[in-house]
């Protein structure tokens, strides 16, 4: 029967494309009007809400006045150049620290164990500790035994850095790096048994086998979490206000804030992290969507 | 004549519990190509990969020109850079375009200068049918053109022996041709090879010899016309039958 309605010449099939396109044209604008309305009442309820409760006032005041806005943001804007320098020294030393972590745990090398049993501990540790805490422990204590004197009167760790943008780099680095020596060896090894024999039977060697063909794939794979890790990262660096690094936002936003009685400095300072916290999140977000599109 | 490319006496090897092979005795000649069949789990790439020394075998050598290759003081990347390995699920490095596959090989295991490494890789890849893909990165090839990159980049360092491991069992219908052609390339070549496979048809056109594995031990052997028109093992013939019913004989 079925034969039969294939090749009767019938009834002409009427151009049925035009209408479904109409109708799709159609429903989607519906959708549109639907959630801009939507969206209007919701989001505009909320403003007038928030306009006209008797709170108000207050809360712009004290955080929101435009004119300890105007005084403090260039001032906090040429601090946080400083922030800016400290994430992208650490974030080298991070990619650094964290693949060399990552590759001593991976590796089978029997002289190498001792450096591999230092590895996990490394990481176990300083991911387990609070951030604040390590740039505390660090950014003070290494300025105390750095004066500590001997039995004889010398001062035999004179040489260490007492600097405290340098010591408060070195502690987020070393927390950093310990999550980031995670992320890259989680990358490595998803990367398929199959790569390495593949790698082995063309005539590598283990060690080639890894740089050539597993760590760059790895590397590959990880790119989003590590981005996310940057983010992370660039946020945290305004926890080296703590020891004592001056003409840095969040500490130079403290100042301006303690000094006008009013909020709105940190919140400029604020800004200024979500204008490069924000840009780098969209980045990672387009990241992903393109290799799942892949 | 001289003795063996290949050669395997009384190779064990067991996984656990499970003994995978057993008492392999096997000869490959040079310019010979022998075709180990048998069914999934029969141990057939088990016994390549412990050629290419992926695997440590228990009991038992393996001869690669007369030389023992399986004794754990022998460089396993000196005997692997003597052979080619083709993999089923071809195993092309995903972050190299296709040249940059086949001269991985060459210029880092082998330290062949690259402008030379590049004229062998190339015209291996146009021998193969790939040239004009060079710069492509393998997930923009069909099946079939990945394991013709695969056997091209396997091929490039002129091995002594070829290992294809079910070359086309990962392959869809329409594919497997193809990469059929590339092999009998090879044979014409000279290649001397052992290669694993359940494509009779291959086994019976490509092969000097076929040989049977049943778990784990090689129940039969001989020409491919004794081994898949006239077998004397029960085991070879239900086999045999059950692949005529599948419709891969």
């Amino acid at each position: 029967m079925s034969d039969a309605a294939g090749t009767a010449p019938g009834p002409a099939v009427p151009d049925r494309r035009a209408e479904r396109a109409a109708a799709r044209r159609a429903r989607t604008l519906r959708h549109q009007g639907i959630a801009i309305a939507s969206t209007v009442v919701v989001l505009g309820g909320l403003a007038v809400l928030l306009l006209t409760s008797p709170g108000w006032p207050v809360f712009r005041d004290a955080f929101f006045d435009p004119e300890v806005f105007r005084d403090s943001f260039p001032r906090i804007l040429e601090a946080f150049w400083l922030d800016i320098r400290v994430f992208m020294v650490v974030e080298v030393v991070v990619l650094i620290l964290g693949l060399t972590v990552a590759l001593l745990r991976t590796v089978d090398v029997p002289a190498l164990f001792p450096l591999k049993i230092l590895a996990v501990g490394y990481t176990d540790v300083f991911r387990g500790i609070p951030t604040i805490l390590l740039v505390y422990l660090i950014g003070f204590g290494v300025p105390a035994i750095a004066v500590g004197e001997s039995a004889s009167g010398a001062q035999p760790l004179a040489w260490l850095p007492t600097e405290p943008v340098v010591l408060g780099g070195l502690a987020l680095a070393l927390s950093y790096g310990a999550y980031v020596s995670e992320v890259y060896r989680a990358g490595i090894n998803s990367i398929h048994r199959g790569q390495r024999d593949a790698a082995l039977a063309v005539g590598l060697t283990e060690r080639q086998a890894l740089r050539h063909v597993i760590v760059p794939q790895a590397v590959r794979r990880v790119g989003p979490p590590l981005l996310n890790d940057f983010i992370a990262l660039q946020k945290d660096v305004a926890l080296i206000a703590i020891i004592g690094v001056t003409g840095e936002a969040f500490r130079q936003a403290q100042i301006d804030s303690l000094a006008s009685f009013n909020y709105t400095p940190l919140v400029a300072a604020a800004l200024l992290y979500l204008l490069i916290t924000i840009p780098m999140a969209r980045l990672l977000d387009r990241w992903e969507r393109r290799r799942q599109t892949r | 004549m001289s003795g063996p490319v290949l050669e395997f006496r009384g190779v064990t090897k067991s996984f656990g519990d499970l003994e995978v092979l057993h008492g392999i005795d096997l000869a490959v000649h040079e310019h010979e190509a022998v075709a180990v069949i048998g069914a999934s789990g029969s141990g057939k790439s088990t016994l390549l990969r412990c050629v290419d020394l992926l695997e440590d075998i228990d009991d038992g050598d393996i001869f690669l020109d007369g030389e023992v290759i399986t004794d754990p003081s022998v460089d396993s990347v000196g005997v692997r850079r003597r052979l080619g390995l083709v993999f089923q699920a071809y195993n092309l490095f995903p972050h190299l375009n296709v040249i940059d596959n086949v001269l991985l090989g060459i210029v880092q295991g082998r330290s062949v200068p690259g402008d030379q490494a590049r004229v062998i890789a190339h015209e291996l890849l146009e021998r193969f049918g790939m040239a004009g893909r060079e710069d492509d990165l393998p997930d923009r090839l069909s099946g079939g053109q990945q394991q013709r990159v695969a056997i091209a980049r396997a091929f490039a360092t002129r091995p002594r022996a070829m290992l294809l491991d079910e070359v086309t069992s990962a392959l869809d219908p329409e594919l497997v041709g193809e990469v059929l052609e590339a092999v009998r390339d090879l044979k014409d070549e000279g290649a001397t090879m052992l290669l694993a496979t359940h494509e009779m048809g291959f086994a019976r056109e490509v092969a000097d010899t076929v040989g049977f594995l049943h778990e784990g031990r090689l129940i039969e052997i001989g020409p491919p016309e004794q081994v898949l028109e006239a077998p004397v093992e029960d085991e070879t013939k239900r086999f045999l039958r059950r692949l005529l019913v599948a419709g891969r004989a």
